[in-house]
């Protein structure tokens, strides 16, 4: 029997949302619990369904449907299989840590939790939607409390950050929006009939009936929006300045889940439902694919800012996303899906382990700092764990997902080259990150203006821990045995797949 | 005789008389409550129209009908007379007009539309155009000691009596070849004799009547500067019930008694159609004033509703009729807010709305999902009816093609106007603000405001049931 989970899995946080906003305005210990348990309750209802999910059987699985607007073929219809369920994991489970993260919070509490468990309904929503118009719906609901995060409590420059950060959605899903209508209208009305059903448009092949013009056109309404969610160079650049701004819980959910909205738009909507396309344009994708990873890891090298640091890697790590995506090959695509799973993880950490240090320090600039390792063993401990992962040593989740993202492109004899450039960008990665370890943590000590050398240096502890060792727990387990992960999202890849083979390709 | 079925204008025309007693005898000070008792009052021919809502009856030898068509119009009518009053009350008390004509006008004026949606004869259909027309005309230059005001009353006089004079001019010609002036028969007496020359000129002279009244482009000059001038209450009411009841005549008039000369008035209305919403959106873009803004929007969307008459099915009827309630809701509501705003700070001027958002928030997040509903972003009933409506046209395109380009012209047409109803946002929410002083909001203001908000998002949201009336009243005429 299916108690309707997904459907609490969206919209328990809206619950949250409300009884949080409507707690007394000076309870903060009800405030703190309200949210954390609201968001423990998805985050538990998320672990059931995944447990509770048959890889054997495959497929859409907790699937409700209801008719909603039947005039226009608009259903209220969710679903999840191997591709969305990690991804709802990975929502529910970083918004529960976020929440511990900004337990101290200060500024308006009751709002901020509000908005962040409003946030989870609206990532959550988009990764279980299987109707277009509904998973639309909720690709903007996101925007509002993201944007809010950003400009009540972010940094120096929120208010530019937050905008852009708006801007940039907007322009895309406007685009987007485009692209769905075309969807719509031109589905096959035998095949398909007229509906924003994913998994119905996905039947009608407008290639073949409306011509490589017609679909590459309405690939790149629905791609742009895509890849500046993703994003990919040349749409990145509002990443680096949103995350700096967000604090670090934001930036932690943002990097964790938001920006796989749009990888996981691209192979659940353009892969899906437009494969020719993809093909088609597939030499365009990976291109970029490589720009993003190169350039994302050269900016990386060079930023002194650790946040702003964190930010580029992440453009770096999407490009291996990308890339994977663009390569065609049902490995490619697995390494894809789990590097978006792994990058979620292994960044999140990495934004908390910086906020840690900014808290203290009120600095995140590299050249501040130095020798904590003595200080600090723990937290240093951990950032170097989150370090390597990041980098892709073996025995780390890292290390599996861009393994299998390269080993998948090299068997696409066309995606070679670019394979083996973007096999570079591992090279700038190490480098970055053990720079970055080696100015931090070691040599003569250094902790910005806060603290004296003679001073007594807090260590991680407490509330901090938790959320970094669950993360870290999660990055060994899946380096180590990947088929955690794997055999589930091989189910969710392998229709996808099918749809290639369908076309002919 | 049925006299029963004219209830609900009875009722109106009763409840413009009792205010305008009510008016002698209230003390000044409360006037106000005059707003407040024509408000309640509308109970009265709300319910009477839920009355006869499912009869199918004709009267006085055929002139009047009352089907589900009529209903949905004369609902939709009174819904909008009812916020266009409530929106009033705040906007009137601060003016030198004597509140209680005022307000009986704009009941007299409802009362007259309600008559245009049911009439089916050509005698019966100009009186109650005038009819409607004339309370307009006064309710226009309201604001006596305004120039503005008298210049846009006098306008619409004047470009009023000659779009009559082209009516009536069609009518006489329609009258004089098909020897009726019932729908149904001249339909009948089309259908025998073959359409002729004079038929046609006839017909197009009738379209030219009422597209003046709907402010098609090229009958549209009148709209930017009658909205601009009448008490904005009014322009609310002109741009919305008017519009409408001028797009109840024209369907009923085009669909049951030109039906035989389809042939002849389907690519008119498509051209119509589009260059209505070329011009309406391309000129909005450069508009500097909020009202104008909306004229020349309501222009456009006038055209996006023509597509409609362009394909001329059940679907796409019931398409225009879904279209054009959630247009009244949505463009209502953004006179509401507009209202609201120029009553505070005495301006119309788009760049006066920078940083509103940290002024008036309630006003402003009011105004934003209007605008956005207008622009047809989802999850507000403007997306949800221009899809519906697209879609209508779009399925009609299977047997005339010619319709593909129209759906495509307005899908262009809607992305344009995303620009310039996205411009007011941004001002609302992006650009500095001059002043931080908050606007303050009223009870009147609040109410209106919520209640148009409230409809955009539930037709958005769950539009089902709008849409399951609109078709069965588009089966009135497509059965």
């Amino acid at each position: 029997m299916n108690p309707g989970y997904l459907t609490l899995i969206v919209f328990v946080p809206l619950l949250g949302a409300i009884v949080t906003a409507l707690m007394p305005k000076d309870n903060i210990r009800a405030i703190r619990f309200s949210a954390a348990g609201f968001s423990f309750i998805a985050l538990v209802l998320s672990a059931i369904v995944w447990i509770r999910y048959d890889t054997a059987l495959a497929g859409m699985q907790f699937v409700e449907q209801a008719t909603w607007i039947p005039s226009l073929g608009i259903k209220y219809f969710m679903g999840v299989d191997g591709l969305s369920l990690p991804m709802v994991f990975l929502t529910t489970l970083l918004t529960f840590l976020a929440v511990l993260a900004s337990w101290n919070i200060k500024l308006r509490p009751k709002l901020y939790f509000s908005l962040l468990l409003l946030l989870e309904m609206g990532i959550a929503g988009v990764f279980t939607s299987l109707d277009l118009l509904l998973f639309f719906l909720f690709w903007e609901v996101e925007l509002i409390p993201m944007y809010l995060l950003i400009v009540i409590w972010g940094g120096q420059r929120r208010e530019y950050a937050a905008i852009k950060f708006v801007l940039y959605t907007l322009a895309g899903s406007a685009l987007m929006l485009a692209g769905i209508l075309a969807l719509y209208f031109y589905a096959d009305p035998i095949v398909s009939g007229r509906t924003f059903d994913m998994l119905e448009l996905a039947k009608t092949n407008y290639t073949a009936q409306y011509g490589a013009a017609f679909s590459s056109v309405v690939f790149f309404l629905l791609l742009i929006g895509f890849v500046i969610k993703l994003p990919s160079f040349p749409f990145h650049t509002w990443l680096p300045d949103a995350h700096v701004e967000a604090p670090t819980a934001v930036s932690v959910i943002l990097a964790g889940v938001l920006l796989k909205m749009g990888g996981y738009a691209i192979i659940r909507i353009n892969a899906s439902i437009l494969p020719q396309a993809l093909q088609d344009w597939s030499y365009l994708l990976a291109g970029l694919a490589v720009v993003s990873v190169i350039y994302g890891a050269a900016t990386s090298m060079v930023q002194n800012d650790m946040k702003k640091m964190v930010a580029y890697s992440s453009v770096s790590h999407m490009g291996y996303v990308l890339l994977g995506i663009a390569a065609l090959t049902p490995t490619s695509m697995n390494g894809a899906v789990l590097q978006m799973f792994t990058h979620g993880t292994i960044t999140g950490m990495l934004f908390l382990l910086v906020g840690v240090v900014y808290d203290k320090a009120h600095t995140r600039l590299i050249s501040e700092f130095g020798g904590l390792a003595k200080r600090m063993p723990l937290y240093a401990a951990l950032f170097v764990t989150a370090g390597l992962a990041s980098l892709g040593l073996p025995g780390l989740s890292g290390f599996v997902a861009e393994f299998t993202v390269f080993v998948g492109s090299y068997l696409n004899p066309n995606m070679q080259l670019f394979t083996i450039i973007a096999a570079a960008g591992i090279v700038i990665t190490a480098g970055y990150i053990t720079w970055m370890l080696q100015r931090v943590f070691f040599g003569p000590l250094r902790f910005g203006d806060a603290i004296k050398e003679s001073e007594h240096i807090q260590d991680v502890r407490g509330l901090e821990v938790v959320p970094l060792v669950t993360l870290l727990a999660i990055i060994i387990a899946v380096g180590v045995y990947p088929s955690l992960v794997t055999d589930l999202i091989n189910t969710g890849v392998a229709p996808v797949m099918t749809q290639f083979v369908k076309a002919g390709l | 005789m049925n006299l029963y079925l004219l209830l609900p204008e009875i009722s109106l025309i009763v409840l413009a008389v009792v205010l305008i007693g009510v008016d002698l005898l209230l003390p000044r000070e409360h006037k106000p409550a005059l707003g407040y008792i024509a408000l309640i009052g509308l109970i009265f021919p709300a319910y009477f129209t839920m009355l006869l809502s499912g009869r199918n009856e004709v009267s006085f030898s055929g002139a009047l009908v009352v089907d589900q068509l009529a209903i949905f119009f004369k609902l939709l009518f009174l819904i909008a007379a009812a916020l266009v009053i409530l929106s009033s009350i705040e906007y009137v008390r601060r003016l030198p007009i004597p509140q209680g004509e005022y307000y009986a006008l704009v009941l007299l004026a409802t009362s007259g539309m309600m008559l245009m949606a049911s009439t089916r004869d050509l005698i019966s259909i100009y009186i109650s155009l005038e009819f409607t027309s004339i309370t307009l005309y006064i309710l226009a230059a309201f604001i006596r000691n305004d120039l503005k005001s008298s210049e846009a009353g006098l306008k619409y006089l004047l470009l009023g009596a000659l779009s009559s004079a082209a009516l009536l001019y069609g009518m006489a010609l329609t009258y004089g070849v098909t020897g009726s002036t019932v729908l149904n028969d001249i339909a009948s007496a089309l259908g025998e004799r073959g359409i002729n020359a004079a038929a046609v000129l006839g017909l197009v002279f009738i379209a030219v009547g009422f597209g003046f009244k709907i402010a098609t482009v090229p009958f549209h000059m009148w709209a930017p500067d009658v909205y601009e001038g009448a008490p904005t209450p009014i322009t609310a009411f002109l741009s919305v019930a008017s519009k409408a009841a001028g797009f109840a005549l024209v369907l009923r008039v085009f669909a049951t008694a030109f039906m035989p000369a389809e042939n002849t008035w389907l690519p008119m209305f498509f051209v119509l159609s589009a260059i209505t919403m070329t011009l309406g959106n391309v000129v909005a873009i450069r508009q500097e004033n909020i009202k104008r803004l909306l004229a020349y929007s309501s222009i456009a969307h006038a055209g996006y509703v023509l597509m409609g008459l362009a394909a001329a099915t059940a679907g796409a009827t019931s398409g225009m009729l879904v279209y054009l309630l959630a247009y009244t809701l949505t463009n209502l509501g953004a006179f509401i807010a507009i209202i609201g705003f120029s009553t505070r700070v005495g301006s119309d001027n788009i760049d006066d709305y920078n940083g509103l958002s940290r002024r008036a928030p309630m006003l402003s997040l009011a105004l934003a999902i209007c605008l956005l509903s207008l622009a047809g972003i989802p999850p507000m009933a403007g997306f949800i009816a221009k899809i519906y409506l697209f879609a209508a046209v779009f399925d009609a395109a299977a047997t005339n093609p010619a319709l593909y380009y129209l759906v495509i012209i307005a899908l262009l047409n809607s992305a344009i106007s995303v620009y310039y109803y996205v411009r007011v946002v941004k001002a609302m929410y992006f650009a500095p603000a001059e002043t931080e002083e908050s606007l303050g909001m009223t009870f009147g203001l609040r109410v209106a405001l919520s209640a148009a908000v409230a409809g955009v998002l539930v037709v958005g949201i769950y539009p089902t049931p709008v849409m399951q009336a609109a078709q069965v009243a588009a089966q009135v005429l497509f059965p």
